[in-house]
């Protein structure tokens, strides 16, 4: 056994008492083993990694337990042997390859540095294990990329690069913290193929430290889940997703949009949640539903043409040393009333910038959006008009960012109210708050609060009511769900689904996640370096693809299939 | 209201302040000296801006000594004209505060405004407004209280100098200080533009001047307060300076700028007291709004702040 953490319990004392991040967990590891461990955020996942390597963070502290690493008490060493040990016998890969990496060196030095401080080699054979490390890692032509400086190399690469370092140890066991999560999904399959076959090959010990139960399902031999600071249960990574046991695992599972089929809503994600019976608010007599039931004066409610947008990078008096970039290439699409259009597309690839050309945040360099015959560009001119275009409403990515901080719940929602032209007495426009409160399944009590006392998915909610409060009919989700755990974004799905259906809203959903998008859209539109290379119904984007990148993104998708 | 002040007393800003001993000490510091220059008619020993209540004959009185020819004992001694230094100090710390508070109220309204339209407007409004400011900035800023003081007293009719002196000293003050608010209040303006709810506020229809105002400047207050804190720190002792070149306060009010100025005079001469207690007042006065200024930025400044 490599190692073996038995009872360990980690408190982070804080001004509301103690809190108990990691609760009595238990794990061993073998070499030539990947143990997967999986929670959600704030689950203690990271904590016992950080613990392994002894580097938690102050003020937490181990408060009981033992961590034994090759017949060795980690918890019992002292700072400078724990020092000593790190790099050496224990390495650690980071979720983010930009900041992992010193910019300002080349790579060469790094490699070297961590070379020539782990082992007695001289310059030259130093160098050549260097170059050695680099071409074990994938990366082709190491002779030149070794003089590279990190900037030079891409997200993918430089993660590579960050294991290079890694295994110029020789460690025994490495701790992966979310090595994947920054980056895209066709680099991620990549990578965590590299890490396992590392640990197959060098017979090292991985610990995989991860939200994601895709990642899960294709690294790990073992797994461990963890719930609150508990581990509620360590299977064979086969055996848990097929029969999970726990009940929290259950609930973990059935979250987790499958990669191989469309799936109706998902099944008991309140694991842990309070529900309590909320009256049903009759929507087509409702005000917030009055509106939104006049059917579109065209099927194709949304239409966009020859969309082109670019943006300066570098604006410069003299015109040769002006750059830009095409963001949005001549992209042509229309999208029907009531259907959930997707856009998938990997960073970079213009998906967001769409959003905001439709949303009239960004103003297209060329083309035109149509929104329900009304030319979003150059047609608003009437009171009209403008009511028109508020039909169309947002939902954001970080639900940390699209809340005003300094506004109550109920200052946040009533504001479009009002500018929607809502004349009712200050009683009905409270009740009206509580209504859309309910709506997105929230308490009355949150008008009261600030965004500060909510979680990720709450605030999402909150969005979502904000957005709701305007009437709209057409609602852009930019990644709704990404920066939430994986049960919060189930409920969240639900709750489009269902207000989709209550409300007879058109979305159009945007995301890079594929499994996601299968469960939730009825067109996909594939994007690729600002243009739309594929298009067609959901299902026939995961049966045939036609297009060789929409291919690779099928084959490179992660896989979760239930 | 008092659900809102309970929520004020529970908030990690009490809970840190509570936390932090140099932040309390110089708030009571600070407090007290502010409440003593207000109470100061009532609480000061002497009236010293009224010349009939002084006798030259109490010149120069040691501190806690009864005097040679009076008999009369002054705490903090007294200086040439025999005007007792505590009760100047109190009138001194009045004038020294009223111009201090006004000036950075003046600063923090132009600095804010013009931030903001900065941040808002972009483009060749911005690019003016912040040119100025740096303009403004590559010059020491009592040379420009000094500039803007000059020009002042000579628009003012000479008759009407000393009533409009202090006014002048506020607005020399002001118009010198501006610049720090409206850089910081651009810089987290155009962060605070950047996030998504602006973008959900222009969707649902909400006009510029209400975004400025209703959805940026609340978040942006918190950077205010701050810079105002350290401002103050700064009015108060460019308001010092600006009395002890002679430009300031006065010398019928004399601020503690003006009684510094009185006292290096006798520095040499063996009447210490003139000169140490207004510096000893105006360095706890600085020293406890510094400090503050600066616990209050760590504490705002989530990059820092205290866990």
């Amino acid at each position: 056994m490599l190692l073996a953490i038995e009872n360990l319990t980690i408190r982070y004392p804080s001004r509301f008492g103690d809190f108990t991040a990691v609760d009595d967990a238990s794990l061993h590891l073998d070499r030539g083993e990947v143990l997967g461990i999986v929670g959600e955020s704030g689950a203690g996942k990271s904590t016992i990694g950080n613990a392994i390597m002894g580097l938690l963070q102050a003020p937490g502290k181990m408060v009981g337990g033992s961590i034994i690493f090759d017949g060795q008490r980690l918890d019992l060493l002292s700072k400078k042997e724990l020092i000593s040990l790190r790099g050496k016998k224990v390495g650690m890969i980071f979720q983010d390859p930009m900041t992992s990496l010193n910019p300002l060196e080349t790579i060469e030095a790094q490699l070297l540095e961590t070379v020539l401080l782990h082992s007695d080699l001289s310059k030259a054979d130093a160098k050549l294990r260097a170059l050695e490390l680099l071409s074990e890692v994938g990366i082709s032509a190491p002779a030149e990329r070794i003089k590279q400086f990190p900037h030079e190399f891409s997200g993918g690469m430089r993660q590579r690069v960050v294991i290079a370092l890694v295994l110029a140890g020789n460690p025994d066991l490495i701790i992966a913290d979310e090595p994947t999560t920054a980056l895209d999904v066709s680099i991620q399959a990549t990578i965590l193929k590299l890490i396992r076959t590392l640990c197959h090959h060098k017979n090292v010990g991985v610990i995989l430290v991860t939200h994601d139960m895709a990642v899960i399902a294709e690294t790990t031999d073992r797994v461990a889940v963890m719930h609150r600071g508990k581990i509620v249960e360590t299977d064979n990574t086969k055996s848990l997703i097929a029969s999970p046991k726990h009940a929290y695992t259950k609930a973990l599972i059935s979250a987790v949009p499958p990669s191989n089929r469309r799936i109706d809503r998902f099944t008991h994600v309140d694991f842990a949640k309070d529900r309590h019976d909320r009256k049903s608010i009759d929507l087509k007599s409702h005000w917030v539903g009055k509106e939104v039931y006049e059917p579109a004066a065209e099927k194709e409610l949304l239409k966009v043409q020859n969309l082109t947008k670019v943006f300066n990078a570098r604006s410069s008096i003299f015109s040769p040393k002006r750059e830009s970039t095409l963001a949005v290439d001549n992209v042509t699409f229309s999208i029907l009333d009531g259907e959930t259009y997707g856009i998938v597309g990997e960073s970079g690839s213009g998906k967001s910038t769409i959003a905001r050309l439709i949303s009239g945040i960004h103003k297209p360099t060329d083309g035109s959006v149509l929104f329900d015959g009304l030319d979003l560009l150059n047609g608003i001119k009437s009171v009209q008009d403008k009511k028109k275009k508020r039909k169309i409403q947002m939902i954001f990515q970080d639900p940390y960012s699209s809340l005003n901080g300094r506004m109550r719940v109920e200052q946040i929602i009533s504001e479009p109210l009002l500018l929607g032209g809502f004349e009712g007495s200050k009683a009905e426009l409270q009740q009206l708050v509580y209504d859309l409160l309910f709506l997105v399944e929230l308490e009355s009590g949150a008008a009261s609060k600030y965004p500060h006392a909510f979680s990720g998915g709450q605030r999402q909610r909150i969005s979502i009511a904000r957005a709701l409060a305007s009437r709209p009919k057409f609602l852009i989700c930019d990644e709704p769900t990404s920066a939430l755990d994986v049960s919060i974004q189930a409920q969240i799905l639900n709750l489009l689904r269902d207000l989709q259906q209550r409300l007879n809203l058109t979305y159009l959903f945007i995301s890079h996640d594929l499994p996601v998008m299968r469960q939730v859209c009825d067109r996909i539109a594939v994007m690729k370096n600002g243009s739309l290379v594929e298009e067609c119904p959901a299902e026939e984007i995961f049966t045939s693809p036609q297009h060789s990148y929409t291919k690779d993104l099928i084959r490179l998708m992660p896989k979760f299939e239930r | 209201m008092i659900e809102g002040w309970r929520e004020f007393v529970r908030s990690n800003f009490i809970y840190s302040f509570s936390r932090a001993p140099v932040a309390i000490g110089s708030f009571v510091i600070a407090s007290s000296l502010i409440l003593f220059a207000i109470a100061a008619p009532f609480i000061s020993p002497y009236t010293p801006y009224d010349p009939a209540t002084l006798n030259l004959m109490n010149g120069f009185s040691a501190p806690l000594a009864p005097n040679a020819f009076t008999g009369d004992v002054f705490i903090f001694g007294s200086d040439d004209q025999g005007r007792d230094i505590l009760s100047t100090i109190l009138f001194g710390m009045r004038i020294s505060l009223f111009v201090g508070f006004s000036a950075v109220f003046l600063a923090m309204i132009l600095g804010v405004a013009l931030g903001l339209v900065a941040a808002m407007a972009g483009g060749v409004i911005d690019a003016i407004i912040m040119r100025v400011a740096d303009i403004q900035l590559s010059f020491p800023s009592i040379l420009i209280a000094m500039l803007i003081y000059g020009i002042a007293k000579g628009i003012t009719p000479p008759e009407m100098r000393n009533e409009v002196a202090i006014w002048v000293l506020i607005l020399s003050i002001g118009l010198s200080d501006w610049v720090q608010f409206a850089r910081v209040v651009r810089g987290s303006a155009m962060v605070e533009l950047q996030k998504e709810y602006v973008e959900a506020a222009k969707l649902i229809g909400v006009n510029r001047v209400a975004i400025a105002f209703r959805h940026i400047f609340p978040n942006v207050v918190p950077s205010v307060l701050v810079i105002a804190t350290i401002s103050l720190a700064l009015a108060i002792i460019s308001e010092a300076t600006l009395s002890f070149l002679g430009v300031g306060a006065p010398p019928t009010q004399p601020s503690l700028g003006t009684l510094i100025r009185i006292g290096q005079g006798f520095l040499f001469s063996g009447e210490w007291w003139i000169i140490f207690f207004p510096s000893l007042a105006l360095l706890l006065l600085a020293l406890s709004v510094n400090l503050l200024g600066d616990w209050l930025r760590n504490t705002l400044n989530p990059n820092v702040g205290i866990k």
